[in-house]
């Protein structure tokens, strides 16, 4: 809102009502109950920010938007910021795709605006702050966990620079995440956690589930279709998946109130739109699964490939709290069967081998679709303590060797960049595609191990983008107001929809040493230096003369007991 | 016997020469490579430092309006006389405004023009004049012998006093304690800094029942920015608003039945900032102080809301600050509400109410004294630019003192430190900066001295700049742990065997040597 007094005396008189002076937000939940028996729930939480800030403005008076990611991406001139913080894998067999990929830990990676001149310089600048921020260990990345991919990561706004010098994406797959990450990222909402979707989570509850993860991405957009004007948009967004065991006692039945201990009763006041999706494209006609309160709003989504059918419960419509002003969704199982469409992309990575020295890298890529192939981009980035030996590489699919078409590979520096591999491998229809290479365990030096050595050190997760075939034909518009966990990944054909998947970190053990041993090697050496020393020394002070021969034993009692008698000795 | 006695010598020779290898060779090897690396300090400046004697001075210059002096007193007076052009102008302002085309006055120096006593420019009880700019115009009877001590006045209040100057070096010098109101004056303003960060945050615990706008835009171009502006020669600063929903008080207000409105005591006003504080978020950019300015709109249910004071009385502004953190400006809405409120009710802001409050908390914020002027002066109203041009001179005369101040004291307190702990590494790039702050510090006294305000200022900044680059460089941090416990655990196990037949050698060749002598000396009796 840079022109001050008129555009805002437009805006009072404008019969919108939460929309003011070009900023908005918007809020929802989708829950999806999953065939195993547990439960998806995924919060997104979506402010605009109109603004100019292409033309190099300096904007510093916020009112949606928080002050500090927006003094943030200003000062270091971020065109593009996504964050994310895991905990737990997400397991892609059973609970099929997510809305917003993660890997386990934090992910970071941040498209630079091409005025900035010294790009490292900057991004270690920013991960410090970011760390500050969100309360993470974010400023353990430094040059050696950081990677420029050249294909894999590209901007997900509007922008026209692809030049992937400005390109930063690093991962820190040890990262613990918990209530200190929640509470910086609860107060980036404009109500807090004090009203609308955002008082339902509780981090009592959701840390206590099987899969967790929150994010933030900004990044710039376009207002309307010809893109006239841009503004900020900001994204966060919590993911969580409840277990049916652990959460629910074993019991087929899901309530707001059993799942985050808090029902709802007013959307946030400054939210445009608030809304609860609740998946039941399985469940047309109510055998799987009932919701209750019903409502009679449905809508259709085109998500992930695949159209979908969900119930909507508008929360800023007051009948939507009925007559006791709360809002519990409850979901009851009435069976337990019926089977989930596999998941067309899906992969896998292990490390095999015996021993300290060597090992090898497997990644099992799967293609589960039945007649159709497709490209996928592999990103591998492998900390340079693990030798890759890349003439090893094969790329097999079908027992058949499979040429990847596209591979830029940068080698490591010891102690100061990784291991950058990218692929791209097209993947026969029904298939499984093995990449393995074979790698050597470094030496680290003593005070490069971690304060817990044996439990071994992380190799983040692979990064496999695709486009896969969709099903029925993707929205492409991406102006309509569509439902925000369907318009995250821009769609630009109507045949195909973007898919990142992200496999499991390794944990691979390096040799590690006794620690003690330096100063047992001190103590050691010290000593035999002295022995030596103290007989040389010995050797060249004392003079050697003969020695009488000392008297026998005999002679000597004989001489005691003259002694006593007063006889002199012998 | 005789090849025993040569054996003996020759062992005794080879326990000596071993030794003085030791020494020779072996304690300045080991010295050598164990030593850490210290760059040279120029120690003998910093301890000059320590005990500096500040002097500072301002160019005065004064005018003589013709017929004010007479031709005997013309030869007496020391200064240069000028006769300067005849005052038409009908008021003190148009005075003020047409002496300033006249000479333009280099910052820190002061022109006073002195006019005739038969004068009708100034009004009758008052003899002094201060205008915006760097003038004041004075009315003297009897010239000789009050010029001085008028001068010495008008300099007070348009440079620096003695208050002042003990004010900006209170934090860093302990001086005997003055009165309570100029300690609680000097603690109010801001810590000098390269840079502040200004941040307006509009507070609103209730968006179900306020939709509140303020055109934060417009007030800071039209209100705060000339400020600033002015005062960009003392500091950077950088201003940014935000809008906070459901952010409340700490304390919760108290009813007044026969106010029928929520009363603040001054009492409970210690408690409001501290919840409010963990939702402003801290400054993510950089890590210059901020000054928050708060505007809070208390909710529908707690409205109207008045601050008392200590007396009971409601503060007419509604307003009040915290020092050296910002002000908190309490703003009541529910004359928006009207007959038949429908909630949300949309409220506009009054910028012009709001940033009046803000500027005078902020002007205290920063410094800027508006103290009484002595009887029989006029200071001139402000100017649009909220600041004159001496009150800009006495802010950077304190604190270019309190520049010098500190960076003295951090210098002095780094070699102090350096001094004390000898395992700390000095790499040359921190005594680099160290000298630097040094030869600034230097030529910011020197400056002072000199009376050239401007360069003084743009030294002493540079010397804080590098006394704060040099102590606080990760650097010296690297050695700081490495106890000489932890040391010797590691000497002992080389050391002891071999020192110990060292020394026992050593010791018997000196006894043995001794009962030579004793024998000798016995023989010889």
């Amino acid at each position: 809102c840079a022109t001050g007094i008129n555009m805002q005396a437009a805006h009072w008189l404008a019969p919108r009502m939460t929309r003011q002076c070009g900023n908005d937000f918007q809020e929802e939940l989708v829950i999806r109950p999953l065939h195993s028996g547990d439960i998806y729930a995924s919060f997104q939480f979506r402010t605009v920010w109109e603004t100019d800030f292409m033309r190099g403005n300096k904007v510093s008076h916020y009112r949606l938007f928080p002050k500090s990611l927006g003094q943030v991406i200003s000062k270091f001139s971020v065109r593009e910021l996504h964050i994310s913080f895991t905990q737990g894998y997400w397991r892609t067999m059973q609970w099929g795709q997510p809305f917003q990929p993660s890997p386990p830990g934090a992910e970071l990676w941040v498209w630079f605006q091409d005025s900035v001149t010294d790009v490292d310089g900057t991004w270690k600048e920013l991960t410090n702050v970011l760390s500050g921020i969100f309360c993470a260990s974010l400023n353990f990345i430094d040059s050696t966990n950081t990677v420029q991919p050249s294909a894999s990561f590209k901007p997900l706004g509007i922008g026209n620079e692809t030049d992937h010098r400005f390109l930063r994406y690093a991962t820190l797959p040890r990262e613990i995440v918990c209530t200190e990450n929640l509470t910086p990222w609860k107060k980036l909402l404009p109500c807090g956690s004090k009203a609308g979707l955002a008082v339902l989570l509780k981090s009592e509850k959701l840390f206590h589930s099987s899969f967790h993860s929150q994010a933030v991405h900004i990044r710039p957009v376009c207002q309307d279709w010809q893109c006239k004007t841009t503004s900020w948009e900001l994204r966060q967004t919590l993911n969580v998946v409840f277990d049916l065991h652990n959460s629910a006692q074993g019991k087929r039945e899901w309530s707001l109130f059993k799942m985050f201990s808090r029902t709802l009763t007013e959307a946030c006041p400054l939210a445009s739109s608030s809304k609860i999706y609740i998946d039941i494209t399985d469940n047309p006609q109510g055998e799987q699964f009932e919701v209750s309160p019903a409502t009679p709003l449905l809508s259709q989504a085109v998500v992930l490939g695949d159209r979908r059918t969900f119930s909507v419960y508008d929360l800023t419509q007051q009948i939507t709290f009925g007559t006791v002003r709360s809002l519990n969704l409850l979901i009851r199982w009435k069976s337990s069967e019926g089977d989930m469409l596999r998941p067309l992309l899906h992969a896998e990575r292990y490390v095999a081998g015996y021993g300290l020295q060597t090992g090898e890298i497997h990644t099992l890529m799967y293609n589960n679709h039945p007649y159709r192939s497709f490209p996928v981009l592999l990103l591998d980035s492998v900390p340079w303590y693990l030798r890759l030996y890349i003439h090893t590489l094969t790329v097999t699919s079908k027992g058949k060797d499979n040429k990847p078409s596209y591979i830029h590979y940068q080698p490591s520096k010891d102690r100061l960049r990784p291991h950058l591999l990218e692929m791209l491998v097209q993947l026969p229809p029904n298939s499984v595609t093995e990449v393995t290479v074979q790698f050597e365990r470094a030496l680290l030096k003593w005070t490069e191990y971690t304060p817990d050595p044996n439990h071994g050190f992380y190799v983040g997760s692979s990064v496999i983008s695709s486009l896969v075939p969709s099903i029925v034909a993707m929205d492409t518009n991406s102006t309509r107001e569509r439902p925000l966990f369907s318009s995250f990944f821009p769609c630009k054909e109507e045949s195909s929809y973007f898919v990142r998947v992200y496999t499991e970190p390794l944990l691979v053990n390096l040799p590690t040493p006794d620690f003690s041993m330096p100063y047992n090697v001190i103590c050691l050496t010290c000593t035999v230096v002295a022995v030596g020393y103290g007989s040389l020394y010995n050797l060249l002070t004392r003079s050697f003369q003969i020695e009488e021969p000392s008297p026998g034993l005999a002679k000597r009692i004989a001489n005691i007991i003259r002694k006593m008698r007063g006889v002199p000795p012998l | 016997m005789a090849t025993t006695e040569v054996e003996r010598r020759r062992g005794q020779l080879a326990a000596l020469s071993i030794a003085a290898v030791v020494i020779i060779v072996g304690v300045p090897l080991w010295w050598r490579t164990t030593e850490t690396y210290r760059a040279w300090l120029p120690v003998n400046q910093i301890n000059e430092l320590a005990n500096l004697q500040l002097q500072l001075s301002a160019d005065v210059e004064v005018v003589f309006a013709r017929g004010t002096v007479t031709p005997e007193q013309q030869k007496k007076v020391p200064t240069q006389v000028v006769i300067s052009l005849c005052l038409f102008c009908s008021s003190p302002l148009e005075a003020d405004l047409s002496l300033h085309t006249l000479s333009e006055s280099p910052c820190g120096s002061l022109v006073v023009y002195v006019i005739p006593e038969s004068s009708t420019l100034l009004p009758e009880d008052v003899d002094v004049y201060i205008g915006q700019r760097r003038t004041a115009l004075l009315r003297i009877e009897q010239l000789l012998a009050h010029l001085e001590p008028r001068i010495k006045q008008v300099l007070q209040v348009m440079s620096f006093s003695h208050t002042d100057i003990t004010a900006a070096l209170s934090d860093r010098v302990r001086l005997s304690p003055g009165n309570k109101e100029s300690i609680a004056d000097s603690m109010r303003a801001f810590k000098s800094s390269p840079g502040y960060e200004i941040t307006f945050s509009l507070l609103n615990p209730d968006p179900k029942s306020h939709r509140v706008h303020w055109d934060i835009e417009g007030a800071v171009q039209t209100y705060i920015q000339p400020l600033l502006t002015k005062l960009a020669p003392l500091a950077n600063f950088s201003i940014d608003s935000q809008t906070l929903y459901y952010a409340m008080l700490g304390v919760n207000p108290r009813y007044d039945s026969s106010r029928s409105a929520y009363t603040l005591n001054s009492d409970s006003l210690a408690h409001v900032i501290n919840p409010v504080e963990a939702r402003l978020g801290s400054n993510a950019a950089s890590s210059n102080p901020v000054l928050n300015f708060l505007l809070y709109v208390p909710d529908a249910h707690h409205s109207p809301l008045h601050i008392h004071d200590h007396k009971k009385q409601e503060v007419l502004s509604n307003a009040f600050h915290s020092p050296r953190w910002g002000g908190i400006m309490v703003y009541n809405v529910n004359g928006f509400y009207g007959p038949e409120a429908v909630f949300p009710v949309d409220i506009n802001i009054n910028m012009a109410k709001v940033m009046g409050v803000f500027l005078a908390q902020l002007r205290l914020l920063l410094g800027v004294q508006s103290s009484a002027p002595p009887p029989g002066f006029l200071v001139a109203p402000c100017s649009s630019t909220g600041l004159a041009d001496w009150e800009l001179d006495r802010l950077m005369w304190s604190r270019t003192v309190e520049n010098v101040a500190t960076a003295t004291t951090t210098i002095t307190s780094l070699a102090q430190l350096l001094d004390q702990i000898g395992n700390i590494v000095i790499n040359d790039n921190i005594a680099q900066q160290v000298s630097s702050a040094v030869t600034s510090l230097q030529l910011a006294v020197a400056e002072l001295e000199a009376g050239n305000l401007g360069f003084a200022l743009q030294y002493s900044k540079e010397a804080i700049l590098a006394s704060e680059r040099a102590f606080f460089d990760p650097s010296l941090l690297h050695l700081l742990y490495f106890p000489d416990d932890q040391k010797f655990a590691i000497y002992i196990p080389l050391f002891l065997p071999m020192c110990v037949p060292i020394l026992l050698s050593l010791l018997k060749i000196v006894s043995e040597a001794r009962q030579k002598r004793r024998e000798r000396q016995a023989k010889k009796d």
